[in-house]
């Protein structure tokens, strides 16, 4: 079965780890990939910010360039590409005018039939069935799981786990052998894209996230989105120098962790590219 | 031949002020058929009707329409004016000129056209119109009261105090409800139980008053004054006659694990118990859930220890069948339980408790003995944190209703901790505080100003636990919007309160209507709170809503008054209006073909069988035939007939056929 990719920027960029963990992955499990061709921005916060037909017309392109290429299900690794695409198919599904106009703009045929699967669904649906028979080395430590937010909000959108106290990174995350901590910051702000324009204020609030973790005696934060790696990982010396603290945990994607269980190299799922060092094997 | 009396109505300006009234009387008094036709500014008003009885009279009137309001409010008061001029009460109409018209119109000739229009309709009608006599059904003079928290107590000594007899099912061991659980009540901080546990010992003694308990209804067949009741007395596994209630099974039971439902699973019970010292009656019940002898086979431990040899393993089940005269719904409420809040940390934590949990916290007679101690490490809380709307008034988490009890429980709550534990500190998030209410707010400025509770506006976002304490992150709105954060020890949930468990089930055996919450629907919000939509059961409590124990009180003895009052007739009248099934000499019997489909779509449960005989006894013919009693007379079996032999009495498919052709014929 192939299904249609769509990477978003940080996946070529500064989230190549990540991509290179989700390719990693589907190749160990005999999972093929198609990228959406042609693919464009998602439109990400700044379009829905200025132009609402915009933010819509964005996601639609690249909805109806799978449609147009059969891809019937699409893995979007990048929460917030995935939250854009979703919450597009719903608005449009709701509003059939809308729906026409945005065809119009786009100038192609969006019928909006596409399944959009976030990372963890994708892992759900694919990947632990086989799981079992692939685990070499069990991820034996404890773990914080960081959703962050547009993994699981807006609920009524998505209708993706629960949106206060979401659940099912931990369940993907024990069934590889790990612990998860009870860890209340599982949804709390990291700042998000204020990790360009106001680092200081990144720093206040991702440095909760890490404290309440190492607090807590986890060896790893494990995350599914690449602007949360990004804050919790890159902006850690920022974040150290504004508590003045010493936070080494590292922060691994969810895909990377279960690569190691299954005993792929450190170097195939991107970990040496970590700004934190992963000192975890 | 027909003589028809058309009487236009003012009502003030209401009508006229739009519709030109004098036109619509010259012209429908040019009409075929209309002997006279007239307008006056109120119709409804003493001269009013004077008119039309005199009219009815000198006219020798055959048929009167009043061209005014809406039936719903003054069709009783025109019919019982015809009745009085002489003319059957059922020949006359109602035209609707001031909803259907008058008010959803502008001023003008169409809007004046338009209520000749439906005028011209119900002159039309009402010539067809037959003389139907009222239908008269017994009534036996027996209530049945379901559920005994304290409504259902109320109600039920109140039936009973006016010399009828009642029946009261209850299907936990126990009368007492929830309230036998509070500590003390708010505003007066009076003891629960102390107040309500000689109204549960009335009851019992009560010789009026059959009590049941562990019991439940299993069907509900009839209509109001002739209900025919099953009900499932669930077996005791004991000879209550027999029993002394010495409780000496209770303390050898060598099951000892089981979660008391009484002190909200914070206390064990055996499998062979009595739900609270008070417990009326005073005789326990075997769990046969948990009972080791149920499970394994084995252990009998109780029948071996008892005196009097009055436990019974092998027990059945028995179903009572009740003739039943009216019936008061007052199976109370339940509160939201674990897994509602996961962000909240209900369930995951052992010191997050709800409301139910902390009042048996504070009761004399609960787990700590009236100690307010957490329930992890039986530590006196020194900061405590109550989170009032937990899920109430939230339409994000599925109930968008006010629980209307929490707020001034909570208050009592942290009022109740202060007197108990003086140098805690308790607080309370709260979105607004409701106190409306004889000496509510007084009662709650007395949390505040005299016992120093410290009320916080805004919600709650999350609460968790860090190094054994609990952290309660909130937003403090009053401050602008400032992030609170407090470190607490323990912390109570005000939980929406929630239709009870079975309340569906319930309202579907009793044909009784229930909104989208599960609670018991009344007839009408405002003049009709305590009838249902089916005539002859009634509500009391907080089955329809969550309500206090005030307003559940008052309810419960409305509900015993019109218990009272139906019973104060030896018939019952009922309107004529109703279906009928066609019937014709032998051979034919009916046009009916016995296809029974109208049985199937019947909401009332009104249709039946009727078979035809020859005279050595053989089935001929078998037609539908409608209970009087039980007909509505909504109509959906004459819409379904598909041989037309049901008609309606009043609306016949010939009375409506007339009513369009009015409208599409010239006049």
């Amino acid at each position: 079965m192939k299904f249609g990719i769509y990477p978003g920027c940080s996946l070529t960029g500064s989230a190549r780890d990540y991509n290179e963990s989700v390719f990693a992955l589907a190749e160990a499990f005999g999972l093929d990939f198609e990228q959406i061709p042609d693919w464009n921005c998602c439109g990400a916060t700044a379009a829905h910010n200025l132009n609402k037909e915009l933010s819509l017309a964005l996601p639609a392109r690249i909805l109806a360039l799978a449609e147009k290429n059969s891809l019937e299900e699409i893995i979007v690794p990048c929460a917030a590409c995935y939250s854009r695409l979703v919450v597009t198919q719903h608005e449009l599904k709701k509003n059939p005018e809308l729906k026409n106009r945005i065809s119009e703009v786009i100038e192609m045929d969006y019928r909006g039939t596409s399944q959009i699967l976030n990372v963890i669904a994708w892992i759900d649906k694919y990947i632990i069935p086989k799981l079992d028979d692939k685990i070499v080395k069990p991820f034996n430590y404890k773990v914080a799981c960081y959703y962050g937010c547009l993994l699981v909000r807006p609920d009524k959108v998505l209708n993706y786990d629960r949106p206060e106290d979401p659940q099912t990174m931990d369940i993907v995350m024990s069934k590889i052998g790990a612990t998860p901590v009870d860890y209340p910051y599982k949804t709390e702000c990291c700042g998000a894209g204020f990790s360009i324009s106001r680092t200081d204020i990144v720093s206040k609030l991702s440095g909760k996230i890490i404290e309440d973790a190492e607090h807590r005696g986890a060896d790893a934060i494990i995350v599914a989105c690449p602007m949360c790696h990004s804050n919790l990982d890159m902006r850690r010396p920022d974040i150290n120098k504004y508590w003045k603290t010493e936070y080494k945990i590292p922060v691994i994607f969810v895909t990377q962790a279960i690569g190691l269980a299954i005993g792929l190299p450190a170097q195939k799922i991107g970990l040496k590219r970590h700004f934190v060092e992963v000192n975890i094997s | 031949m027909a003589r028809i009396g058309v009487f236009v109505c003012h009502c003030g300006e209401n009508i006229s002020a739009t519709v030109d009234c004098g036109k619509v009387a010259e012209t429908i008094g040019k009409l075929k058929h209309v002997a006279l036709s007239t307008e006056y500014k109120y119709m409804c008003s003493d001269p009013g009707q004077t008119l039309i009885k005199e009219a009815i009279k000198e006219h020798n009137l055959t048929g009167v329409v009043v061209s005014a309001c809406s039936p719903r409010m003054h069709e009783p008061t025109f019919r019982k004016a015809c009745a009085e001029g002489g003319l059957n009460p059922f020949l006359c109409e109602m035209a609707n000129l001031r909803e259907h018209c008058s008010w959803v119109h502008d001023k003008g000739d169409l809007t004046t056209e338009k209520a000749i229009d439906i005028v011209r309709t119900q002159v039309e009608k009402v010539k067809l119109n037959s003389a139907l006599q009222p239908i008269k059904v017994p009534v036996t003079k027996t209530a049945m009261v379901i559920g005994g928290g304290i409504a259902g107590i109320q109600s039920a000594l109140d039936i009973a105090n006016t010399g009828h007899k009642v029946i009261m099912i209850e299907r936990s061991p126990s009368i007492g409800g929830h309230m036998s659980q509070l500590s003390e009540t708010f505003p007066t901080l009076d003891c629960s139980q102390c107040i309500l546990t000689p109204r549960m010992v009335e009851v019992a003694q009560h010789p009026n008053i059959t009590l049941y308990t562990y019991a439940e209804v299993e069907s509900v067949e009839g209509f109001i004054g002739n209900f025919k009741v099953k009900v499932r007395k669930k077996a005791k596994s004991l000879d209550e006659k027999a029993c002394t209630g010495c409780g000496l099974c209770i303390t050898k039971c060598p099951q000892k694990k089981i979660p008391n439902e009484f002190e909200q699973g914070m206390g064990m019970r055996p499998s062979i118990y009595v739900p609270f010292p008070q417990a009326v009656p005073n005789r326990p019940v075997i769990d046969r859930e948990h009972c080791t002898y149920y499970i394994k086979g084995k252990c009998k431990v109780c029948e071996i220890v008892c005196p009097t040899k009055a436990i019974r393993f092998d027990q059945p089940d028995e179903i009572l069948e009740l003739e039943i005269g009216a019936i008061v719904v007052a199976t109370g409420f339940d509160i939201k339980h674990a897994d509602f809040f996961p962000e909240y940390g209900y369930g995951k934590y052992k010191d997050i408790i709800d409301g139910l949990q902390f009042e048996r916290l504070a009761s004399a007679s609960g787990p700590t003995s009236g100690e307010i101690r957490r329930p992890s490490d039986g530590q006196v809380p020194k900061n405590i944190v109550f989170i009032a709307c937990a899920g109430s008034r939230d339409p994000a988490k599925g109930i968008a209703y006010c629980s209307k009890i929490c707020c001034m429980y909570t208050a009592k709550h942290a009022m109740l901790y202060k007197h108990k534990v003086h140098e805690g500190r308790a607080h309370i998030f709260y979105m607004d505080i409701r106190s409306g209410g004889k000496n509510y707010d007084e009662f709650v400025r007395r949390a505040i100003e005299e016992d120093h509770v410290n009320y916080i506006r805004g919600r709650v976002s999350t609460v968790f636990e860090r190094d054994g304490k609990l952290i309660v992150k909130g937003v403090d709105t009053l401050l602008g919007a400032q992030p609170v954060e407090i470190v607490a020890d323990m912390v109570v949930l005000a939980t929406a309160g929630v239709a009870n468990s079975g309340a569906e089930d319930l309202a579907q055996k009793l044909h009784v209507s229930y909104d989208s919450h599960k609670f018991f629907a009344e007839a009408h919000p405002k003049l009709k709170p305590v009838e249902t939509n089916t005539a002859g059961i009634f509500l009391a409590g907080a089955c329809q809503n969550p309500k206090d124990i005030p307003d559940a009180v008052s309810q419960a003895s409305g509900a015993a008054v019109k218990v009272a009052a139906l019973f104060s007739q030896s018939e019952l009248t009922r309107e004529p209006l109703v279906a009928v099934v066609n019937r014709y000499a032998p051979p034919f019997y009916s046009t009916c073909v016995g296809c029974f489909l109208c049985q199937s779509v019947c909401p009332y449960q009104a249709i039946e069988r009727e078979d035809f005989k020859t005279r050595d006894g053989k089935v001929v013919k078998t037609v539908a035939k409608i209970n009087e009693g039980l007909c509505q007379g909504c109509g959906t079996c004459v819409a379904l007939c598909r041989s037309k032999s049901i008609d309606l009495y009043g609306y016949s498919n010939n009375q409506v056929y007339t009513e369009v052709m009015a409208l599409l014929n010239e006049y």
